[in-house]
């Protein structure tokens, strides 16, 4: 298959071979440095202190991932993190297919108004500290709310998703309303479960951000039963040296059994710890490379 | 296939007729009535949407008070334009602020510059027949794009700390003797946080340009090659020119984001040794902001950037009229 389609090429051997070369040492410094995070997390924990883990695990063991649960905070983060994946992610979603649909409903009262008014917020952004000021007027610094409700409303969903219905026949509609249905009927009970392909672009784009966001956390929250994930991996980098310690003296060390492989180091901790962040991205990633191009391409014909 | 929808739109015009002949005051009211009733639903979202997107915009006000949280609005001092002043006419404050868009431009341009890699990795990546590979490329250099900039930095310290991977590798094969201060130093600083950023985006910005290059009319390539037309002309001739649009597009919408670098990347790789030339403005408002509680400068500051960023993408977008005839937004 290759050979035949290079000699088609008729002589450019040295240009593929250069080429794949290329690319295929660019997707290695792409891969790689999960690949080294995980054998990581899996080595022994002396031998991943000393960086010494570079190409194959070796002492394997799993205990780590049991004792960053003892961590103090993190399942908790885990919660908080998983929480706010899944109810932004559902929170979006809902509010995009609805708006998304009514924005396409000519009766709707001064429509392009509103729908102008919505979009438009995506080119302008008040600042942060004039963010921060409302949030605290708000109530919402320290509140798990903080993590949902600014993301309900995001315009460029809402474009996708209009996109995506002013593409599906009118005539569903139409025939549905002669039926007696009212438009809360038709949105639910025909649009909605048509729009499932442009609901999924939609809920993958939202669930990533939601997993992946940081920045809300550091600007609006100190109380450390809301801290993400991310926020914890985080603190973890900068002060994980202390952090060994805490988890040495709490933990297997004082029955004895701990052996120099599987106590835990700075190294450790922060390996493991950057494995849990990125897992779920990693399972799910198969769906990302197919909803989310084609999410950015609906994007694209609008844009 | 069209004949039956017509046949049921004219009957459904046709059901619809009759009620109208009863009053259009009447009819029109109630119309009137519906359509205010779908607003109604509505309104909650644009609530939302108010208070995070518009209601902000009022917070615009603090950069006139001397602004104390403690104390609120009404107990702080007013101090009409003193902080803009103090903008252009402290001496420290315009060194510092000099500094800190020299870091921002800096960063953006080599943005900018380096935004013609994706186009070039598309390019090149369509040039690969072996479909395996071609995909397995593009899942591994996408992979950097969909995690945070906390893990990036997690990665960076793991790879290029003192007692990372690179400096480990290098000190075992004798290459150095002193680990390699990559991240404790203010050296290059800009270019690698612009290392950084292609590492992160390349492989996902190529995915747009791949798939215009799978739309190109197959045909232009087949006359190409029967004039005689080698396979970098073709790249050169007929790939290239059909990105250009999409290419023109996003260069536009980066210079309108000139001043927009986000803090994120900046903020987890910011550390004592090289502050002074990581500082892009969106950290600045940050630093000053939050850490060192001059809220009210912090809002001067980040009220000029949002009216110059929105001036840039109205030109950009008068510009992008003018050449090609559409506009961006």
């Amino acid at each position: 298959m290759t050979t035949a389609s290079l000699t088609r090429e008729r002589g450019h051997v040295p240009f593929t071979i250069v080429n794949c070369t290329l690319f295929a040492l660019f997707a290695l410094v792409c891969g790689y440095p999960f690949y080294y995070l995980i054998i990581n997390s899996i080595s022994a924990n002396d031998l991943s202190a000393l960086g010494d883990i570079r190409w194959l695990p070796r002492g394997l063991h799993l205990d780590n991932y049991g004792q960053v649960l003892d961590l103090q905070g993190l399942p908790q983060a885990a919660l908080v993190s998983f929480a706010r994946t899944v109810i932004g992610t559902a929170a979006t979603v809902l509010a995009s297919a609805y708006l998304g649909f009514m924005f396409t409903q000519p009766r709707l009262w001064k429509r392009s108004f509103w729908y102008r008014a919505v979009v438009i917020t995506m080119y302008f952004n008040a600042g942060l500290i004039p963010v921060f000021i409302i949030m605290k007027t708000l109530g919402l610094t320290n509140s798990f709310w903080v993590y949902i409700l600014p993301l309900v409303v995001q315009p460029f969903n809402i474009i996708l998703v209009k996109t995506f219905v002013e593409a599906m026949p009118r005539e569903l509609q139409e025939a549905a309303e002669m039926d007696g249905a009212g438009i809360l009927s038709v949105f639910f009970r025909i649009y909605l479960p048509n729009m499932t392909p442009i609901l999924a672009t939609v809920a993958i784009f939202s669930a990533v951000t939601q997993w992946n966001s940081f920045q809300d956390t550091l600007l609006y929250i100190t109380d450390q039963s809301l801290y993400t994930l991310q926020f914890l991996l985080y603190m973890y980098i900068n002060q994980a040296d202390s952090l060994a310690q805490a988890a040495q003296q709490s933990g297997g060390d004082l029955s004895g059994i701990a052996s120099a492989a599987t106590s835990q180091t700075a190294t450790s901790i922060r390996t493991t710890v950057a494995v849990v962040v990125v897992l779920p991205i990693l399972f799910v990633y198969p769906l990302f490379q197919r909803y989310f191009v084609k999410g950015i391409m609906l994007g694209a014909v609008k844009g | 296939m069209a004949a039956p929808v017509q046949v049921e739109a004219v009957v459904a015009s046709e059901v619809e007729g009759r009620p109208r002949r009863r009053g259009r005051r009447g009819a029109q009211a109630s119309h009137r009535r519906q359509s205010f009733g779908l607003f109604l639903t509505i309104v909650p979202f644009l609530v939302l949407v108010f208070l995070f997107s518009y209601f902000p915009l009022y917070g615009w006000i603090y950069s006139l008070y001397d602004y104390r949280p403690a104390r609120g609005l009404g107990g702080s001092e007013f101090v009409g334009l003193q902080w803009f002043r103090m903008l252009v006419g402290s001496p420290t404050q315009v060194q510092q602020i000099l500094q800190v868009m020299a870091n921002t431009l800096a960063m953006s341009f080599l943005g900018i510059a380096a935004s013609v890699l994706p186009l070039a990795f598309a390019v090149f990546l369509g040039e690969i027949r072996a479909t395996w590979f071609k995909n397995l490329v593009q899942t591994l250099t996408t992979l950097p794009n969909f995690i945070s900039w906390v893990l990036v930095y997690m990665i960076a310290f793991s790879m290029f700390s003192t007692t990372g991977m690179v400096n480990g590798t290098l000190e075992n094969l004798g290459l150095i003797d002193e680990p390699l201060k990559f991240l404790d130093s203010d050296q290059h600083i800009w270019l690698k946080m612009a290392l950084w950023g292609i590492w992160k985006t390349v492989g996902w910005g190529a995915i747009l340009y791949l798939a215009a290059i799978a739309g190109i009319d197959q045909s232009l390539y087949e006359s190409a090659k029967v004039d005689g037309a080698g396979r970098f002309q073709t790249m050169w001739h007929i790939t290239v020119p059909q990105l250009m649009p999409t290419f023109f597009v996003l260069l536009m919408l980066s210079i309108a984001n000139i001043l927009n670098n986000g803090m994120e990347q900046f903020y987890v790789f910011q550390n004592a040794f090289n502050r002074e030339h990581i500082q892009v403005l969106d950290l600045y408002v940050y630093n000053i902001g939050m850490t060192g509680n001059n809220l009210s400068l912090a809002t001067a500051i980040s009220m000029l950037k949002s009216v110059i960023s929105v001036a840039l993408l109205l030109s950009v977008n008068a510009l992008s009229k003018r050449v090609r005839g559409t506009s961006l937004v």
